[in-house]
């Protein structure tokens, strides 16, 4: 579904992405973990096509297409799903109209029709169960004064209205509690399929013991330094990332 | 010869049928003479720095003569906010059209009528209130007063809410092409008294046409004042428009101005706060395009302490435009306990667009809690990745976050009616149709 080979990446000159080699197999689920400024988000952010990070090099391909080719909204409407780890708040949109705009371009992108506002707000009667929101929150404007919970909150359920194929989720569990943290998982989770993909973006082992990952990568100064099944998460929580950077640093 | 003797020109030549009031002929005279002394601003006035009214001055613009309109009731809809249980004035090329004005049931003892019909009903209205706010030192205002032919006087009595809003609507036609209007309202609202004005401004196939409007509007001791204009003047036109706003103690009076027409305009929205624990709302949005030039400018006078005035004004400017922005807020000594904030936002989404704005800050008391904030820029990146990102196009991204700019200001319209209608405008402005 997903392959990325040897992808390098700047941010105003300066080297982030080192030379990333991953692939992600239908139904999967990835998690990648790293100390901060390690470039994870920064690895999300390129997947999504953020026009502020500059590739320089190494492939992405995506169900075989070249997605650095793609512009950002191409890529969603390919199937890549990007939840923001600081979504942003747009006043004077209410979150009903953005869904359904974008649910709309998506679905033209698949060839499908458009939907009205009730139709769509038949569609939204279910989704907005999966993340336990209620209808208030539609006629609010995006993210607009929204707690950080909810933020979140909000992110996967327009994920759960585009239905991605791809989801990338970018340190979706900082800044929540428990609940919201159970909510946030308990939603991706009743998202999962076997041909949906799922990259986690962590910080912290604990979202993974929601939302289990078949493989853990860790990435540190730009590179993945090791990889290993959901054991190598709680590996690193017990003993932090220093005696992998120390390992890593030894072997370079 | 001078553009404020050729005014003065047409005044003598001007015949003034209500010499029988005899104050208001003096008050006319006065107010030629002193337009004559005063002469149209210049942008050496700081007032008027970033502003020239020299297509204004260049040229006279004669008052409309009263011709029988062709408009009909039909024409009127695309500008009445689809509300038929207003009161509504509607007075076309500067003349007021009976047939084409409606009156909701009106509360006893409060008023809403022209000043043809004041003179014969509450002829001491006017005499004694007409002119007492209008700043004295204003060309512009000082010429109002000498061509006003006839406005509009609403009087709420002591403690009386006027349910219905009143609605002015000035429609240009073709007859006013290279002529003048000099509209003026006053509003009086006594003791504990509401009312909500909407003064409309619009054209149906008007070319080159000059509006001069004034309103003075005397918010008495815990009245409440809600103040809209709608200034949709034609491409072609220009538009100078002043309200000047008095507050007792404990009273509200919240204005909203939207603008989008004209080729030049100038909006002046001035509040001095009289009495203690007032609350002002001065807000605005004004999209421009083409070589527009919108320049707006409000005062805020704290004369008296622990009052409260709140300003937001926004702008988007494409094409060349030219939007000014002066905020001012005067504190005097007495004002203690003053609280005051204004921002100031302009959205440029060309190169060629540009603003001025200029928030000015006078405060002789020492109590006082005072801000201002303005800020000139582009659409947010991350709020347009953030939109690419959920699927939806570069192009309709913008628009969109183009209009939640102008949306979010619309907000603070508390007559729904009005704001769905401003909304619906600018939805079809900056949305391409077939994003809707």
């Amino acid at each position: 579904m997903l392959k990325i080979d040897n992808l390098t990446a700047n941010v105003a000159d300066k080297q982030i992405l080192k030379g990333i080699s991953l692939a992600v197999n239908p139904g999967e689920v990835h998690a990648i973990m790293g100390p901060n400024g390690s470039g994870k988000s920064t690895l999300a952010q390129v997947i999504a096509g953020h026009p502020g990070y500059e590739v320089t090099g190494g492939t992405v391909t995506f169900e075989g297409q070249d997605l650095l080719d793609m512009d950002a909204e191409v890529r969603a409407q390919a199937g890549i799903f990007l939840a923001f780890q600081y979504p942003v708040e747009i006043p004077g949109v209410s979150n009903a109209y953005f869904l359904r705009a974008a649910y709309n371009e998506i679905r033209k992108a698949r060839g499908e029709e458009e939907v009205d506002p009730m139709e769509f707000l038949d569609v939204m009667t279910e989704k907005l169960k999966i993340v336990e929101m209620t209808e208030e929150m539609l006629q609010r404007s995006v993210n607009a004064g929204f707690s950080g919970g909810e933020k979140k909150r909000n992110e996967i359920l327009q994920m759960a209205v585009l239905e991605p194929t791809l989801a990338i989720l970018d340190e979706t569990d900082s800044g929540l509690d428990i609940d919201a943290l159970r909510i946030v998982a308990e939603g991706v989770n009743k998202l999962k399929r076997p041909d949906r993909s799922t990259i986690v973006v962590t910080h912290y082992q604990r979202l993974l013991n929601y939302i289990v990952p078949d493989y853990v990568h860790v990435l540190a100064q730009g590179r993945i330094i090791r990889s290993g099944g959901k054991e190598l998460a709680l590996e690193l929580e017990e003993r932090g990332y220093d005696w992998l950077l120390d390992t890593a640093g030894a072997s370079a | 010869m001078s553009a404020q003797s050729n005014y003065r020109d047409v005044f003598d030549a001007t015949a003034h049928p209500d010499a029988r009031k005899a104050w208001l002929p003096r008050m006319k005279i006065a107010a030629i003479e002193q337009f004559e002394a005063l002469g149209f601003p210049t942008t050496r006035d700081e007032d008027w720095h970033f502003t020239s009214v020299s297509p204004i001055a260049e040229r006279t613009f004669k008052p409309v003569r009263p011709s029988p309109s062709t408009l009909t009731a039909a024409d009127l809809a695309p500008f009445t906010y689809g509300q038929s249980d207003w009161h509504l004035l509607v007075f076309v090329n500067g003349h007021y059209e009976p047939a084409l004005s409606s009156f909701a049931q009106l509360d006893v003892d409060a008023q809403v009528m022209t000043f043809s019909e004041a003179f014969k009903e509450a002829p001491e209205l006017l005499a004694e209130r007409l002119g007492t706010l209008a700043p004295r030192t204003q060309a512009f205002t000082a010429l109002n007063t000498a061509f006003m032919a006839d406005g509009v006087v609403i009087r709420v009595p002591v403690d009386i809410a006027l349910e219905a809003p009143v609605h002015i609507l000035h429609l240009t036609d073709a007859h006013a092409t290279n002529a003048s209007q000099h509209p003026r309202t006053l509003v009086i609202a006594e003791r504990g008294a509401q009312v909500t004005l909407v003064e409309s401004f619009a054209t149906i196939g008007g070319g080159t046409y000059f509006t001069n409007h004034v309103a003075e509007v005397i918010v008495g001791d815990g009245a409440r004042v809600d103040h809209y204009k709608v200034q949709r003047e034609g491409g072609a036109a220009y538009h100078v428009g002043t309200t000047q706003a008095t507050q007792g103690r404990d009273s509200i009076y919240h204005s909203f101005s939207f603008a989008t027409g004209a080729q030049l305009s100038r909006t002046n929205v001035y509040a001095k706060l009289l009495g203690e624990n007032c609350e002002v709302r001065l807000n605005g949005l004004y999209a421009l395009e083409e070589a527009q030039h919108a320049d707006h400018q409000t005062f805020v006078e704290h004369i008296a302490p622990s009052c409260s005035s709140r300003e937001v004004y926004k702008g988007i400017l494409d094409g060349t435009s030219h939007g000014v922005f002066n905020g001012k807020v005067f504190v005097h000594p007495e004002a203690q306990k003053t609280d005051g904030k204004q921002t100031n936002k302009a959205l440029l989404l060309s190169e060629g667009a540009r603003v001025d704005s200029k928030p000015q800050l006078e405060i002789f008391a020492d109590d006082v809690k005072c801000t201002h904030g303005a800020t000139v820029g582009r659409l947010d990146d991350m709020a347009l990745f953030y939109m690419k990102s959920r699927g939806i196009g570069a192009d309709r991204a913008r628009a969109l976050l183009t209009y939640a700019f102008a949306a979010e200001v619309l907000e603070l319209i508390e007559l729904e009616p009005l704001k769905v209608a401003l909304e619906a405008l600018l939805f079809e402005r900056f949305i391409p149709p077939d994003a809707a």
